[in-house]
């Protein structure tokens, strides 16, 4: 049982990355990731539309006749999202105000539909929690590490702004990395977020082929 | 019948639609009977926020409650109503807010300005634009102190033609690589005292707007 747990923590965290491995949601990541901290609240936004939209397909997953699921899906999806954004407007505007512009986004990421279809409408409530969780951390992760490359080689800074997303006890993970920078405005633009997406997409790549190759020589090695 | 069989019947597949969309909808109207009074009420703390930026000195009025609706011709040679915000002191108009908007690079630029009773610029703030960033977003308070470069000028000083950025012979600055944002502004801004101008006796207008507003 617990093995099923850390399978399905291990595909939403690396094996099966949404951005990496997937690449689905492409749209909003490469529209979000300008800075670390845009990549963090857009992350954790869909983190929480993604738990709640596994769990709800899940939850009804024997009622919907397989004909007619991606329109129940969608709709629910599209609901959970306009909660979302309404009751953030509502009782945590300054948030709000912040991520508005990413949360209508989330709507498009075909990264939640894509879990309701693969995942949640054939496990229990229960796995489909962990995986939209694990999912949704695994994306936010993508998101901050494309954001930060983006944002340090950009404008030289790190997490800038957190305080406005975090609180102003997280004013501490804004740092200058390049003081007087003058800003490489590549980076910041959309073809910036190709590349990073790019080289990022081939590391890992790379390590993941490094690994099987060392499993395989240890593998020969053992028979 | 088990469910099995259920599910695979048209009726039951039509039922199922119409009852998503039934409880959808019906969580999202009460969603929103139960939010909307307290997104009016942060929306009317922006707003009043980005108000009294532009706004120096002391009043003494709502300003949120104390609009007045006057046409405007714009660019387009659409005629639409601009929304003016005055602040009293005294039940005397000291200054009035309205919003303006250029056209940038990137589409348009809204900004609000607040003028004096004598028609000078108190303030210009950028409250939304979509330009380049690291090129045109220099109009953002934040990001450099150009916006200030507005404050205290009115339509005398400089003379009209110097409204404009310097390489169109004007005396404000244009940023490196973005001279188009800037112009917009200016342009926005000198149409806003232009405006001023043209509905001055109304905007200043104290007596019939005490009438309806005691």
């Amino acid at each position: 049982m617990n093995e099923k747990y850390a399978h399905i923590t291990r595909e939403g965290l690396w094996n099966n990355n949404v951005v990496f491995a997937q690449m689905l949601a492409l749209c909003p990541t490469l529209a979000v990731t300008s800075s670390a901290t845009n990549g963090l609240g857009m992350g954790l936004a869909t983190t929480a539309v993604l738990l709640l939209s596994n769990v709800i397909v899940s939850s009804v997953r024997h009622l919907v006749s397989p004909e007619v699921r991606i329109p129940v899906y969608i709709v629910l999806i599209a609901t959970l999202v306009t909660l979302v954004d309404m009751s953030l407007n509502a009782w945590a505007h300054e948030l709000y105000k912040v991520l508005g512009l990413f949360i209508a986004l989330i709507v498009v990421n075909c990264a939640i539909l894509g879990r309701a279809e693969a995942f949640a409408s054939k496990n229990n409530m229960l796995d489909s929690a962990l995986d939209g969780l694990m999912m949704g951390l695994g994306f936010t992760a993508s998101l901050v590490v494309i954001g930060g490359v983006r944002e340090v080689l950009g404008s030289g800074t790190l997490f800038a702004n957190a305080h406005l997303l975090l609180g102003p006890a997280f004013a501490f993970l804004e740092i200058t990395i390049v003081p007087d920078y003058k800003g490489f405005l590549l980076m910041i633009l959309p073809p910036g977020g190709f590349l990073v997406v790019g080289l990022l997409l081939a590391a890992k790549r790379v390590l993941d082929q490094r690994r099987a190759e060392r499993a395989e020589i240890a593998a020969v090695t053992a028979s | 019948m088990n469910l099995e069989q259920l599910r695979g019947k048209l009726v039951y597949q039509g039922l199922l639609l119409g009852g998503a969309a039934l409880l959808t909808s019906a969580a999202l109207a009460f969603a929103s009977r139960a939010t909307v009074p307290e997104i009016r009420a942060a929306e009317a703390a922006d707003l009043k926020q980005s108000l009294t930026q532009v706004l120096s000195g002391e009043y003494d009025n709502d300003l949120l409650k104390d609009t007045l609706e006057l046409p405007d011709v714009n660019e387009s040679g659409a005629n639409e109503k601009v929304t003016v915000y005055r602040a009293r002191r005294a039940g005397k108009v000291e200054a009035v807010v309205y919003r303006v908007v250029g056209k940038g690079y990137a589409g348009s630029i809204v900004c609000v300005m607040g003028v004096s009773r004598e028609g000078k610029i108190l303030g210009v703030r950028v409250i939304k634009h979509a330009e380049t960033p690291g090129l045109g977003d220099k109009i953002e308070p934040a990001k450099s102190d150009w916006i200030h470069s507005f404050e205290g000028r009115w339509l005398g000083d400089p003379v009209a033609d110097k409204w404009a950025v310097k390489k169109d012979g004007g005396v404000y600055d244009q940023f490196a690589g973005a001279t188009i944002t800037p112009r917009g502004v200016v342009k926005a801004v000198k149409g806003g005292l232009e405006f001023f101008e043209a509905n001055k006796a109304q905007l200043l207008d104290d007596v019939s707007a005490r009438g309806v507003q005691p």
